[in-house]
């Protein structure tokens, strides 16, 4: 069976404002939405469109986290995954032990094609994608706004590089990270969340798969960023261009 | 523990990318580091050469092979995990070159990667933006670990010339994939500064309207010697080519002056600038998020304005 793997990880929603604990051992999260991180909202839905054209038979949506990221799995499975397979962890997972736990998913699974986004919105750390392709010794494309499938073995992707496009052709089963203009993620409508709730949901561990949960970095300390000096009003071009003259900046 | 930096240079063949003396300037600031740059090229000479003039370089390793034409993450990869045996480091930039490669490094080693490094507080001891900038997080790797890293470009100045360090070609015997084939790049050629290097940016949200409503900010961009960027919206509603992209998920930079022109002043575009050293906003909303960050505000139809701002800089 054609299948696609798609990673998902369980973040902040966007729309939320950072607050750093005043003891500095974290960002407060306590009462606070909860998402699926953007860009892997973007991996799902680039699968599903694939699958809608009739490239691949299945949608499989997987995660490393919490017992509470089951909500976005179901999420995920209400925009249109097939199945969804939760990883249960709690702590900090480091981006190579979610590779390794996802290495394992697909050693079960056999995808074609894995898709996540390019960073969470959290860490921001925009590792695991290229972590995982290294370990399963695959072709990456990272940062891909365009995504072509040239039948059973080979894509062509193209790629947000800071030059500008670059297109690549990679050998099938690769690994795929998202940027934001490869697609719009569809709305999720209130039957999709009810039929949702049937989809089969898998729940495994860490211990089961042989993935040790190592923290190699240790997290010391939260703070909030220094604050830019709110400046002045200018009242027209002439004053601006006046003042950053005065500066010695024009 | 001597501390032996490995940065792997970013480069088109021919030129070394400034990002790389950026590296240098990030190994530098731990006292008595010793650096080595990486150079992996068809033909690495000229880059080589130029990698051997930064303050600071003890040494360039070359790694010659026709199949690094392209830079090609899953090639390069293999070839700079050869080199990394006696490293305690190994960093690269936080470009979408860096980024892309370093973390396959990072999976290939099995070792902890720290992105987007903005301060070193001891060998093992880092500190790196998360949650778009909006927190600060300090990391500490286990002692005698080896760490990758890439490195945040706003938070470095460029290593100046000055070095001349040895050249050493070496013989790297690892199997390289087939499995990835370069295709293309299409960059928009430019007479224009460089987006990430410049020290004086003019950048565009959605008020501009439309590709040709742009036109006003290239022709002032082109008075002050500036490089222009974009906001988000106006990449995403085709105005601008994604590389022209400030934010975020686009290009991270510290100019000297940075002036937004119709852009509101979302929290990821914000990101993408809070180091430049002056922020200029011109706007006609003045309740945009954009002027609480501004040095200098102005509030107003940007179509007058900037075009004005032109005649008086002529």
């Amino acid at each position: 069976m054609k299948r696609i793997l798609v990673g998902i990880k369980r973040v902040v929603d966007f729309n939320v404002r950072i607050r750093v604990r005043p003891d500095g051992s974290g960002v407060v999260t306590d009462g606070v939405k909860m998402s699926v991180n953007p860009f892997d909202e973007i991996a799902l839905e680039e699968a599903l469109r694939i699958k809608e054209r009739g490239g691949a038979e299945e949608v499989i949506v997987a995660t490393v986290g919490p017992a509470d990221t089951q909500q976005q799995l179901r999420s995920a499975l209400a925009m249109g995954a097939d199945r969804a397979l939760h990883v249960q962890a709690d702590g900090v997972i480091e981006p190579l032990v979610a590779a390794r736990a996802l290495l394992k998913l697909i050693e079960r699974e056999q995808p074609y094609l894995v898709i996540l986004g390019k960073q969470a919105i959290d860490d921001d750390n925009g590792q695991t994608g290229q972590v995982l392709a290294a370990l399963w010794n695959r072709p990456q494309a990272t940062y891909a706004s365009r995504l072509e499938i040239l039948g059973e073995a080979t894509a062509r992707v193209t790629r947000e590089v800071d030059a500008g496009l670059e297109t690549l052709e990679i050998d099938l089963p690769a690994v795929i990270t998202t940027d934001l203009r490869l697609n719009e993620p569809r709305y999720v409508k209130l039957p999709d969340i009810m039929k949702a709730k049937k989809k089969p949901l898998e729940t495994l561990t860490l211990a089961a798969l042989g993935v040790e949960q190592r923290q190699q970095l240790k997290l010391v300390r939260f703070e909030p960023p220094p604050q830019r000096q709110k400046g002045i009003r200018v009242k027209d071009a002439a004053e601006l261009v006046e003042q950053l003259k005065r500066k010695g900046i024009l | 523990m001597t501390v032996k930096i490995l940065i792997v240079a970013e480069h088109d063949g021919a030129r070394l990318n400034v990002s790389t003396a950026r590296c240098v300037s990030c190994a530098r600031t731990l006292a008595g580091a010793e650096i080595t740059v990486a150079v992996c090229a068809a033909d690495p000479g000229a880059v080589a050469a130029q990698a051997a003039q930064l303050a600071g370089v003890a040494r360039v390793l070359t790694v010659a092979n026709p199949a690094n034409t392209h830079a090609l993450a899953a090639v390069l990869a293999p070839q700079i995990v050869a080199l990394a045996g006696p490293f305690t480091h190994v960093l690269g930039p936080s470009t979408t070159y860096g980024k892309d490669l370093m973390a396959r490094v990072a999976g290939l080693l099995g070792a902890p990667q720290v992105s987007d490094i903005m301060g070193l507080e001891s060998p093992t001891r880092f500190r790196r933006p998360i949650y778009a900038g909006n927190a600060i997080l300090t990391v500490e790797a286990e002692a005698g670990a080896k760490v990758v890293g890439t490195v945040r470009m706003a938070s470095f100045e460029a290593a100046g010339a000055g070095g001349s360090a040895p050249i050493d070609n070496m013989a790297v015997s690892v199997e390289l994939p087939a499995h990835t084939r370069f295709i293309s790049v299409s960059a928009a050629r430019s007479d224009r500064p460089d987006l990430l290097t410049a020290a004086r940016v003019v950048s565009g949200g959605r008020a501009l309207g439309s590709a040709e409503g742009f036109k006003i900010l290239y022709s002032l961009a082109a008075k002050l010697g500036a490089a222009v960027g974009a906001s988000r919206a106006a990449v995403d509603a085709g105005y601008a080519p994604n590389e022209m992209q400030v934010g975020q998920t686009g290009k991270i930079i510290a100019p000297e002056l940075y002036m937004a022109v119709g852009i509101s002043g979302a929290i990821q575009h914000l990101t993408g600038i809070k180091d430049a050293r002056t922020i200029v906003a011109i706007n006609k909303d003045g309740e945009a998020p954009i002027f609480e960050v501004a040095d200098f505000g102005l509030v107003g139809d940007l179509f007058q304005i900037i075009p004005e701002i032109e005649k008086l800089v002529s």
